[in-house]
């Protein structure tokens, strides 16, 4: 694989999607399950399907019409969960079906044969293209500068929303603000693991990550090196036996978190024997 | 000369918090019924009450995280959400996430924080000054590097409390302060506060009667509606009404009693 690597453009793009994709996630992923937001986050993913069929519709860059849509479903869900009260998760999965089904329906009116969109669904790291990347890079980077440049009033807002608030932190912005960051996470990640499967990428690396460090920095970094593990490893295995390479990433993501969870509860069983 | 106008500001500037009329409305849920209270700069109020009872309903609304349906609030003579950095807030330690990845130090430098996003934010040595003058205060510096969640219940609190600290309030706002701490962190908590009283004003509010009696100056009650009582004798009515039967003092069968003889009894 390594010699191909050199020679073919499409495997260069998926490593370079690989990198900002586990950079993406291994930032936002930790903010996402440090403040308990993993389902709001499958709502704004699974709803930007909507997106992706409006753009088929219409004829434009369907990855175009899911970021729109992205946005406009973070919007949503972070004031449902500002004003929604205790109702705001029925409302949050309305959305994520809606969403779905507002793809599909587009899709149908769509002139033409159907297109093929499981590598919308589930992704497809082998045909990122250069323009894909430009997108990437431009969202992971601004992603990165956000949430970097506020990192003391993140923590702040993650550790105590209501004390932030007080001493005068404008903890809605951040809200918003973190919501808008999500989607535009939500899209980097769909062309490398698809609407479906994002929700590991947020959430594996972190939780390997946070059986390794105790800061909330430190542990973006381990998350995000855990991330270009999980998805070099991913791409390699789909690469050789010709499967999904979507699947292939949350696979080895899924079985190493598991394997690190079991290695801990057994050294933690030693410890007290 | 001095006018009028002059006097009467001189006059409410020696008002820390002055309620009128607070009602607080959860849908059909009242939460806080016509509440009046009055605070001069200095006091330290224990609000006791039983739990649902609108304690932290209360301090909510003066902090303006809770909207209130009608009367008026005014703290050194601003609404709540105007009043910046005069109000340092010690929230109920169970209201937090022990396991969030952050050390003692940083939590207590967050109350440096202002109002204004900056980019690329860093702690100034001013901010580090103070985050570490509130350790000493309160007495945890060793402890400033550890994780959270490897603080017993008393450090957490008096994180929380040096937090509030850095702020440098002039109110004091406090939930529930011994609710998780052992008697010895408890004496100490309310030893710290007795010295802090002589900077700020204090309220507090908790439903162990016990606790705060012997401690705080003026003394109120709420259960839905507020009752000041000034000074900090407790009778049979007043229990009464708060908790619906007469626990505790018939027990001891001293029908008018000041709770502090009985410090030693109780812990």
């Amino acid at each position: 694989m390594i010699a191909a690597l050199f020679e073919y453009q499409f495997l260069q793009n998926a490593v370079w999607a690989s990198l900002l994709a586990s950079i993406v996630c291994g930032i936002m992923g930790v903010i996402i399950v440090e403040k308990k937001l993993v389902m709001m986050s499958g709502g704004i993913a699974h709803t930007s399907y909507g997106g992706v069929g409006l753009g088929y519709l219409l004829g434009f860059e369907p990855i175009l019409g899911a970021f729109v849509i992205s946005l406009l479903a973070a919007l949503g869900i972070a004031y449902i969960k500002r004003h929604g009260g205790t109702h705001s998760d029925v409302v949050i999965g309305l959305f994520w079906s809606m969403g779905m089904a507002l793809g599909i329906l587009f899709i149908g009116l769509a002139p033409g044969y159907p297109p093929d969109l499981t590598s919308y669904l589930f992704g497809n790291i082998l045909s990122v293209t250069q323009s894909d990347l430009v997108w990437m890079l431009l969202l992971s980077v601004i992603v990165m500068v956000i949430v970097i440049s506020f990192f003391s009033y993140w923590k702040s807002y993650l550790f105590d929303d209501e004390f932030a608030t007080i001493v005068g932190i404008k903890t809605s912005f951040l809200e918003y603000l973190l919501f808008i960051l999500i989607a535009m996470a939500v899209v980097v990640l769909i062309r490398v693991v698809g609407i479906v499967l994002v929700l590991a990428l947020f959430t594996a690396p972190t939780a390997v990550a946070s059986l390794v460090s105790k800061q909330l920095s430190e542990r973006m970094v381990w998350a995000t090196f855990f991330g270009i593990f999980f998805s070099l490893m991913g791409l390699m295995i789909s690469y050789q036996l010709n499967i999904s390479s979507g699947a292939a990433i949350v696979l080895v993501a899924s079985l190493v978190y598991l394997l690190a969870y079991v290695g801990v509860v057994l050294s933690k069983m030693k410890c007290r024997e | 000369m001095i006018s009028v106008e002059q006097l009467m500001e001189k006059k409410n500037s020696n008002k820390a918090l002055s309620v009128q009329g607070l009602t607080v409305r959860y849908g059909s849920m009242v939460a806080l019924r016509d509440v009046d209270l009055t605070i001069m700069e200095g006091e330290y109020l224990g609000i006791i009450g039983p739990n649902g009872g609108g304690k932290t309903t209360f301090l909510k609304a003066l902090l303006g995280l809770v909207p209130f349906d009608s009367g008026s609030i005014r703290i050194f003579n601003k609404k709540p959400r105007e009043t910046g950095k005069l109000i340092g807030y010690v929230p109920q330690v169970s209201s937090l996430d022990k396991a969030f990845p952050i050390t003692l130090y940083q939590v207590v430098l967050t109350g440096r924080l202002g109002s204004k996003l900056s980019w690329f934010h860093q702690y100034s040595k001013e901010d580090r000054i103070k985050a570490d003058e509130a350790l000493e205060q309160v007495g945890i510096e060793k402890l400033k590097d550890r994780q959270i969640s490897e603080l017993s219940g008393g450090e957490f609190q008096r994180m929380l409390i040096a937090r509030a600290l850095t702020v440098e309030p002039k109110l004091l706002l406090l939930d529930e302060p011994t609710a998780s701490v052992d008697a010895q962190s408890r004496e100490k908590i309310f030893s710290l506060l007795h010295d802090l009283n002589d900077k700020m004003t204090i309220v507090l509010v908790t439903h162990d009667l016990l606790a705060v009696s012997s401690y705080v100056k003026t003394l109120a009650c709420i259960n839905e509606k507020l009752i000041y009582h000034g000074g900090k004798e407790i009778d049979e009515q007043v229990v009464e009404h708060l908790y619906g039967c007469p626990i505790d003092l018939i027990a001891h069968g001293v029908p008018h009693r000041v709770l502090k003889e009985h410090e030693e009894g109780i812990s």
